[in-house]
């Protein structure tokens, strides 16, 4: 792994650990799993343009943040219905557009040749979202208890949950060169899922979140490159086995 | 005397069943109003319309200034949950630009121990978290008091700490307090004023002109024996 490539990793790590937080403690780990998927239709159009797959999953990921954002507005069940069909359909849509080595690349990730436009988006991406939770933490906490509450202590609930999806899909697109669409969401999911069984504030479970996600991703791309495989399953699995590890304390 | 809110002609509807309907009523700064009635009556749809949660036709205007705290009735909050009191507490006094040195102070006057407040929220119990919900209300400094049945599951004795603490602050702070309960004894001891709400009427006025036996047979649909406590 080159310099760029680990500090790129590293960036993606943190944004997905600290966002993850948030998404885990407000139970969407569901409609952000499935919100990763709909990337890929933006991948097969942007490869079919010639234009860099990131800018196309980036526009796709915009669009479908703000539609979970509309939906969340109505009745629960119809939201994640909705959700279930329009992001699974992205899914399919996407494969038919995109094929061969393409495909597997944008749904597990791959390691290859970064360029200079994805180290300059991924970095600035993982900074803005970065300097987002950090700024906002005390009004995303308040919100998570009640929004109504929230709304008494000033809090402008319906675009701070525009912003916030909208951080969620900006780390899904940073996270798609490692992970893919397929497995990105299980990184903003498993080790803040992880840290939750472990922490017991605040503080130590974002801190914790963000330790196992830069562990998972930098031993899963290692292991990826010694083992001559994919690199977002293996660094999934190494998650996953942090997840496992946390279930031995009661 | 001067109003700090004034609701005209308000409706909620949800769906196509109106919850809410044409509901008209004041209230003067510094005093404290009951809202009474039936399950299902629209109590708590009111307060979120108050707050602006909901979308509503009809006007709710509150005074230049005002500042809302706000206890909710209950929360569905997961047990595991890495928040602790500490954690909702500090984040409100960030918000309101206030250091945390009024925590210590806010958690002594609803009677929360500061080793319960650095429990995570979830393991709080029921009357506990009431009471961190005040609080977390009180550190925004506010001239409004919104409670929904504050001392539901709360203990006697809490109660009764609660109530009082909520009578101290109108007097000396001028606050002004509009409160949800189902216990008569308390809107009698404590409401300047009463507002009952049932799908057939509606009705305003001080507890002692307006909390007539057959006024809370037609609210309650039965028969209601009470007791009035003097101030």
């Amino acid at each position: 792994m080159t310099g760029d490539a680990l500090l790129l990793a590293v960036g993606m790590s943190v944004a997905a650990g600290l966002v993850g937080c948030f998404a885990v403690m407000r139970r969407m780990a569901l409609a952000g799993d499935a919100l990763s998927h709909v990337a890929l239709p933006g991948i097969g159009v942007a490869l079919a343009l010639h234009i860099h797959p990131i800018f196309g999953a980036a526009a796709m990921l915009f669009f479908g943040a703000l539609l979970v954002w509309a939906l969340e507005e109505r009745a629960r069940v119809a939201t994640e219905t909705i959700i279930g069909v329009v992001f699974s359909a992205a899914l399919a849509g996407g494969s038919m557009m995109t094929s061969g080595e393409d495909l597997i690349e944008a749904l597990f990730g791959g390691a290859g040749i970064l360029s200079w436009p994805e180290i300059a988006f991924g970095l600035a991406a993982a900074a803005a979202v970065v300097v987002f939770v950090f700024t906002q933490r005390n009004r995303l906490i308040v919100m998570l208890v009640s929004p109504d509450v929230a709304r008494t202590a000033g809090v402008n609930v319906r675009l701070l949950n525009l912003l916030y999806l909208q951080t969620f899909a900006l780390t899904t697109a940073l996270g798609l060169r490692y992970l893919g669409v397929l497995l990105m969401g299980a990184l903003i999911i498993i080790p803040p899922a992880t840290a939750k069984r472990l922490a017991g504030s605040l503080s130590a479970m974002l801190i914790t979140a963000v330790a196992v996600a830069v562990f998972a991703t930098v031993t899963g791309s290692y292991l990826a490159a010694w083992l001559h495989r994919e690199t977002g399953p293996l660094i999934v699995s190494v998650a996953a086995a942090c997840f496992l590890l946390s279930l031995l304390r009661r | 005397m001067e109003q700090i809110l004034e609701v005209s002609h308000l409706s909620v509807r949800f769906a196509k069943v109106a919850v809410l309907r044409d509901l008209s009523f004041r209230v003067a700064r510094g005093t404290s109003l009951a809202i009474l009635g039936p399950n299902a009556a629209g109590k708590t749809v009111l307060f979120r319309a108050l707050i602006g949660a909901i979308p509503f036709e009809g006007g709710v205007q509150w005074a230049p200034g005002t500042r809302i705290g706000y206890v909710p009735q209950k929360l569905d909050l997961e047990r595991d949950i890495p928040v602790t009191g500490l954690d909702f507490l500090r984040a409100r006094a960030a918000l309101a630009r206030k250091s945390d040195a009024i925590l210590s102070q806010t958690l002594g006057l609803v009677g929360v121990p500061r080793e319960a407040a650095e429990q995570p929220i979830g393991t709080l119990s029921g009357g506990q978290f009431q009471r961190l919900l005040v609080a977390f209300a009180l550190v925004g400094n506010p001239n409004v008091l919104l409670l929904d049945e504050p001392t539901a599951g709360v203990d006697e004795a809490g109660q009764e700490r609660l109530n009082e603490l909520v009578r101290r602050l109108q007097m000396e702070q001028g606050l002004t307090v509009l409160f949800i309960s189902h216990e008569l004894s308390v809107v009698y001891q404590y409401a300047d004023n009463v507002l009952c709400l049932s799908p057939e009427r509606v009705c305003i006025g001080p507890p002692k002109a307006v909390l007539t036996p057959d006024l809370l047979r037609e609210l309650y649909g039965t028969p209601i024996g009470y007791h009035v406590h003097d101030r």
